[in-house]
């Protein structure tokens, strides 16, 4: 097996000179070095690792319970706190842009229309997919009670998804899109992504394929319909035509607005699935772990899962109201998103519910604040996505900063909330530590970074809904009451306060990332000694 | 086979096939007698070792 992984990585030294070799452009001879580079690192990695461990991983240790994949998880851990960070900061670096435009240096490769995508990409797919990679590694090895499937497949999802993150976010900087909204990448950067994909794909199925365990728990549904959905997804809307096999610039096998729906089909099923059906998978786990009590309904996590399911796929066309997309198409959008209400609400109640009986919890443990409150995020944001989706009240937020507020109640509150959460419990079980370096610190974390998304969230709402009405403003004569230089004038303030919040939001990661970085260590703050929450999962050790 | 006849077809039988699947999911997660599994299964992550 390591002699196949050794022959992938010569094919790949050689792909990637002959691409960077006959490049028709800059960027491919550069990532075609990129490649290759990186194939040669990958082929000294698994000699190194062939004379390290020549046996390969035992399957259970000495007192016979399964010896767990723990490597992959850390590796996880550390690379999502990294992108978190990077993301988190060029979010803000976009939004100090929108405010002070000089900020832009009239330089092409720090322009806002390219670090825009940049940021998007980075929280998402680097911070947001590396969240989903780790905790799916673990979730699925606890739940099935067996060891990761596979011994060098995993290193391989982990190193091609960072592969796929530096060859994107390179691509963006030097001015490389494919102008899809989230799914910036060019033609081969997509299939490098679905290799990726697909041997991430086999290894979460190995490990359920051997588990020991009779029932699939339901947080291992949520993450294998993310990882199905956006296999689908991404192959659909990327299909494309390059102009040459060794250049960057590929067309679209889609125009007009079949382009635009399979875009907002791919786009919304995006926040669907990865960034709520996998985030959920984490919900599902971490908070009965972490408060030590089962899921509130079982069966209720059943039906919030497929109707979830049966619903979102419907919803993408809200993104479309009032564009060529025929009216009922519209309309089918519209009522889809309306019924994700119930399937949404019913999941919230679920999370919530488990606290019941252990809500001292929530005032004497901060990392069950974090969980709690993305919860109560996750319920905000889906009441209001739906409300939004409304065509009258579409015709009023479409296109304005409400959009973009609603956006980040959803992906700070509760995508990056979860995830803090998962870290935070990951970190001392993965280092075998008695609790975290200190739990005044995540409380610090906590109140910095929700003070900063109310900042956020608040400031854009007005900022929005100031913009929407302004341009709909007439005067008595019924012309436009407003140019659009006055609407972005009138939104400056609010731009200041924007960025603001996403100041404090990164004061707190980097706070976290102090916190977990004490914690691997094995430090214990002098002044919390004694108070700290206990890692449940202590086994000796510090 | 027209645009027509794919879009009849899909707001009708596909309508029916996938609300029926719905249905029976509905029956599966709230069968009485499947009660027992599924707290059994939701035990899952605050057992292992």
């Amino acid at each position: 097996m390591n002699l196949l992984w050794l022959a992938f990585t010569i094919v790949g030294v050689l792909l990637g000179v002959m691409l960077s070799a006959k490049a028709a452009d800059p960027t491919m001879m550069l990532h075609g070095m990129v490649f290759s580079l990186a194939s040669v690192l990958s082929a000294f990695a698994l000699i190194a690792r062939h004379y390290r461990n020549a046996s390969g991983p035992l399957l259970a240790d000495a007192n016979g319970s399964v010896n767990y994949n723990t490597e992959i998880v850390k590796a996880g851990v550390i690379a999502s706190t990294f992108w978190g960070v990077v993301g988190f900061a060029v979010g803000l670096v976009i939004a100090l842009q929108l405010a002070f435009p000089v900020l832009n240096f009239d330089l092409p490769w720090t322009n806002f229309g390219r670090l825009r995508p940049l940021h998007t990409s980075a929280v998402i797919f680097a911070f947001g997919g590396n969240i989903l990679i780790m905790t799916s590694f673990h979730v699925v090895q606890r739940t099935c009670r067996a060891r990761l499937a596979g011994d060098i497949a995993p290193w391989f999802v982990f190193w091609g998804y960072q592969l796929f993150i530096v060859l994107a976010a390179t691509g963006y900087v030097l001015g490389v899109t494919q102008s899809k909204e989230y799914a910036e990448p060019e033609w081969y950067v997509d299939i490098w992504l679905t290799v990726v994909w697909v041997v991430y794909l086999l290894v979460f199925l190995g490990t359920i394929w051997k588990r020991q365990e009779k029932h699939i728990y339901v947080a291992n549904w949520f993450y294998l319909a993310f990882i199905v959905t956006i296999a689908m997804l991404h192959i659909v809307n990327n299909l494309s035509v390059p102009v040459s096999l060794a250049g960057v610039k590929s067309y679209s096998l889609f125009a007009g607005v079949q382009s635009a729906l399979t875009q907002w089909w791919y786009g919304h099923n995006a926040v669907g699935f990865f960034l709520t059906a996998g985030f959920l998978g984490i919900m599902y786990y971490f908070i009965p772990k972490r408060v030590n009590r089962p899921v509130y309904s079982y069966r209720l996590s059943i039906i919030h899962f497929w109707s979830l399911i049966f619903l979102y796929i419907w919803a993408g066309p809200h993104h479309l109201h009032y564009t060529a997309l025929p009216d009922w198409a519209q309309t089918l959008g519209m009522t889809f998103s309306i019924m994700l209400w119930m399937p949404s609400w019913g999941g919230m109640i679920n999370g919530l519910m488990t606290l019941s009986g252990a809500w001292d919890k929530l005032r004497t443990d901060p990392v069950v604040r974090f969980l709690v409150t993305s919860v109560a995020f996750y319920g905000m944001s889906t009441f209001e996505g739906p409300l939004m989706s409304i065509k009258a009240v579409n015709a009023l937020s479409h296109y304005t900063d409400w959009t973009i507020g609603h956006v980040h109640s959803g992906a700070l509150g509760w995508v990056a909330y979860i995830s803090f959460g998962a870290l935070y419990f990951l970190t001392p079980v993965m280092w075998k530590r008695k609790s975290l370096y200190s739990d005044a610190l995540v409380n610090l974390h906590f109140w910095i970074s929700t003070v900063g998304i109310l900042l956020y969230i608040t400031a854009m709402w007005v900022s929005g809904i100031l913009q929407g009405l302004m341009w709909r403003a007439y005067d008595a004569f019924g012309f436009l009451e407003y140019s659009f230089s006055e609407t972005v004038e009138a939104m400056h303030p609010f731009y200041v306060i924007r960025a603001l919040g996403g100041a404090l939001f990164l004061i707190g990661a980097l706070i976290m990332v102090y916190n977990l970085w004490r914690t691997a260590r094995g430090d214990v703050r002098a002044k919390e000694v004694g108070s700290l929450v206990p890692n449940m999962e202590f086994a000796g050790a510090r | 086979m027209d645009y027509h006849s794919v879009s009849t077809f899909a707001q009708s039988y596909g309508l029916l096939y996938l609300f029926g699947l719905f249905i029976l999911v509905l029956i599966y997660a709230l069968w009485p007698k499947n009660k027992e599994k599924f707290d059994k299964a939701a035990q899952i992550p605050l057992e292992e070792d």
